[in-house]
C-alpha cells in the first residue's frame, strides 16, 4: 500500500450535457457540441468559463484543447491530456488524469469532456469499404471481424461458456437499462420500453449478442468540472468527491491476435483491487453503479471482476429486480446508460454518477453516499472510479 | 472458392516487415509462427521481442495446422459492404496445443448455422485469394 492517493483530493463541481441525438442527427458540428457541453458544465458549477485552465479527454477525441482554449478565450491553458487508446475504457481514466493534474498542482480547474458527431465523421459500428489491412487488423478484418461487437463477442462467449451463464443474465442488464431510460426524458430510448419477449425476439448482431445487448451510437457531448477538494464547497452545487480511480489492464492484455492470456475477462482483474484500495471502499458499500455497456456481456464480466458477485453466481444475481433503482441490491445504469440513454462514449455515466450523489437522478437511489463508475469493459486500458459525498471523506 | 464473399480488406504485411514471414508462408500453404531462439517460447501475434525472456532473437517456425476451438462467434449484422448479402458466418479462435497454446483466428468452414463446440478439434485449410490485389492466402479451419 502507498500513501500517495487521489482520495478526497478533488471534487466534481459541475456537469454539463448537450441534448442527445441518434447518430448523424446532431444539428451542430462536433466542436460546437464540445463547446456547448463545457459551457453547460461551467453554468452548472456557477463559474465563469474563463476559470477553466485544463482539458482532459479520451479515445482520440478530435476537439483539440488549444483550439477549445482559444475559442473560449481562456486567459491561460495549463493542462491538456488524452487518455491513450481503449475507446470508452478511458472514461474514468480521463477523470483520473484531470484529478491527478489538479491534485498535483498542474492546474486548478480542469474540464473532462467527450464530444461525438458521427454524421460529420466515421461511425464506430461500420467499416469503410475495400482497402487493405495491416498489422493486427490483417489478422481480423479478412475474417469479417471489424466492428467492436465482432471484436469482443468471442471474449464474452468464452466467459459465458466457462461459467455456464444462461441467456437471462445478459438480458437482465438490457432490461434494467431500458427500464431506467423510461424515467429519463433525456434518454434517446425514452418512451420505448423493452420487454423480455421483445429482447428474446430481437435479431442477432453477433452471437452471443442481440440488438439490445449492444450500445447505441449517438451524437452529443458531456463535460465535468474538477477542482481541488478544499475549494469544493464554494461552488453552487453539492460536490462529488473523488475517492478512488484506477486504470490499466492485465498481463499482456494487449497481445495481438486475441492472445491475451486472461482472454475471458473485461480487463479489470488487476485494476479493480487498486480502485478499492485507494477509495477505501468495499463492493458491498457501493450504493449505485454505472457500468459502461459496449455490450451486456462486458458489463457482466466487469461486475464479477469488481467483486459484486462471483461468476458462478451470475445467473442468480443478474435478474432485473436486483438492478433497478431505488430498491435493487445494485441499481445499475440508472440513466439508461449507453444502451438506452445515450452513447456519449460513457461520459454520460460519469455525469449520472454525480447526479445520483446530488439526489437529482430520474431513477434516484435513496441517499447514496458511494457512487461508482466502470468504464470500457474488454478493451485495454480500462478504468473505473468511485465518488463519495462529503460524509465519506 | 472462399468462405466469405470477396471484397473485404486484403491483408498485407506491415511496412516494417514484422509479419511478412507469416503472410509469405500462407502463400506456400505453410503455417509459420514465432518461436524464441533463446528460451523456446512460442509467440503469436508476431512481435519484435520475446515476451518471456525479452530476447530479440525470434525465429519463424513452421507448425502443424491442428488445434482446438477456444472460443467462437457468429456475426449476422453486416458491417462492411462486402458482407451485405453474406448472411451469418462463423469466426473461431483456435488454440494450438503443440505450439504453446498460441491462438489463431479464422472462419469455421461448412454450414454457417451449424452448432459450434468449444474444445472441438479442428485443422487448418489454406484459402488462396489469387485474384485479390495484392494476392493473399487465408488460414481457415474445419472440424478434424
Ligand atoms: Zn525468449
Amino acid at each position: 500500500m502507498t500513501d500517495r492517493t487521489l482520495r478526497g483530493r478533488v471534487a466534481i463541481v459541475g456537469i454539463g450535457e448537450t441534448p442527445y441525438y441518434r447518430h448523424g442527427k446532431s444539428p451542430d458540428p462536433e466542436f460546437v457540441l464540445a463547446l456547448k457541453a463545457i459551457l453547460a458544465a461551467a453554468r452548472d458549477a456557477g463559474i465563469d468559463p474563463r476559470r477553466i485552465d485544463g482539458f482532459a479527454s479520451y479515445s482520440n477525441d478530435r476537439n483539440d484543447p488549444s483550439r477549445l482554449a482559444a475559442a473560449l478565450g481562456l486567459p491561460e491553458l495549463r493542462f491538456s491530456n488524452m487518455q491513450w487508446g481503449g475507446g470508452g475504457g478511458g472514461g474514468s481514466g480521463a477523470v483520473a488524469n484531470a484529478a491527478a493534474a489538479v491534485a498535483g498542482g498542474l492546474a486548478d480547474c480542469v474540464v473532462v469532456f467527450r464530444a461525438l458527431a458521427q454524421g460529420q465523421f466515421q461511425r464506430f459500428g461500420a467499416a469503410p469499404p475495400g482497402g487493405v489491412a495491416t498489422g493486427e487488423a490483417a489478422l481480423n478484418a479478412p475474417y469479417g471481424v471489424m466492428s467492436p461487437a465482432q471484436r469482443y463477442a468471442m471474449r464474452a462467449m468464452r466467459f459465458l461458456h466457462e461459467n455456464r451463464i444462461g441467456d437471462g443474465a445478459q438480458r437482465a442488464i438490457a432490461l434494467a437499462s431500458y427500464a431506467h431510460a423510461q424515467k429519463n426524458p433525456r434518454a434517446v430510448m425514452h418512451g420505448r420500453p423493452l420487454t423480455a419477449e421483445a429482447y428474446d425476439a430481437s435479431r442477432w448482431i453477433v452471437e452471443p449478442w442481440r440488438l439490445f445487448d449492444c450500445c447505441q451510437e449517438n451524437d452529443g457531448a458531456a463535460a465535468l468540472i474538477i477542482v481541488p477538494a478544499e475549494q469544493a464547497k464554494d461552488f453552487a452545487r453539492k460536490p462529488a468527491y473523488l475517492l478512488g480511480a484506477a486504470l490499466g489492464s492485465e498481463y499482456r492484455n494487449g497481445a495481438r491476435g486475441h492472445n491475451a492470456p486472461l482472454y475471458a475477462t473485461s480487463s479489470f482483474t488487476t485494476v479493480a483491487p487498486h480502485l478499492y484500495a485507494m477509495a477505501g471502499v468495499k463492493p458491498s458499500e457501493v450504493d449505485v453503479l454505472q457500468s459502461y455497456e459496449n455490450f451486456t456481456g462486458g458489463v457482466l464480466m466487469s461486475l464479477v471482476e469488481h467483486g459484486f458477485f462471483k461468476a458462478e453466481e451470475a445467473n442468480d444475481f443478474l435478474v432485473p429486480e436486483n438492478l433497478l433503482a431505488p430498491s435493487g441490491k445494485l441499481p445499475l445504469n440508472t440513466s439508461g446508460g449507453n444502451l438506452a440513454e445515450c452513447y456519449m462514449h460513457g461520459l454520460e455515466l460519469q455525469v449520472e454518477a454525480v447526479r445520483q450523489l446530488r439526489g437529482e437522478s430520474t431513477a434516484q437511489v435513496r441517499d447514496p453516499e458511494i457512487s461508482m463508475v466502470i468504464s470500457g469493459p474488454m478493451v485495454t486500458p480500462v478504468s473505473s472510479m468511485i465518488l463519495g459525498s462529503a460524509e465519506t471523506l | 472458392m472462399s468462405y466469405l464473399k470477396p471484397g473485404l480488406p486484403a491483408p498485407v504485411a506491415e511496412n516494417d516487415g514484422l509479419d511478412a514471414p507469416y503472410w509469405e508462408g500462407t502463400r506456400r500453404g505453410e503455417l509459420m509462427v514465432q518461436r524464441c531462439k533463446a528460451c523456446g517460447t512460442w509467440q503469436w501475434g508476431p512481435e519484435w521481442i520475446c515476451h518471456k525472456c525479452l530476447s530479440f532473437d525470434m525465429s519463424w517456425v513452421r507448425v502443424e495446422g491442428r488445434g482446438r476451438i477456444y472460443s467462437w462467434e457468429r456475426p449476422w449484422h453486416p458491417v462492411h459492404p462486402a458482407l451485405k448479402d453474406q448472411g451469418p458466418y462463423i469466426v473461431v479462435l483456435v488454440e494450438l496445443p503443440h505450439a504453446g497454446n498460441i491462438r489463431m483466428l479464422g472462419n469455421l468452414l461448412g454450414d454457417p448455422k451449424q452448432a459450434v463446440r468449444i474444445s472441438a478439434e479442428v485443422e487448418a485449410v489454406f484459402e488462396p485469394h489469387d485474384d485479390a490485389k495484392p494476392p493473399f492466402t487465408l488460414v481457415q479451419w474445419k472440424y478434424a
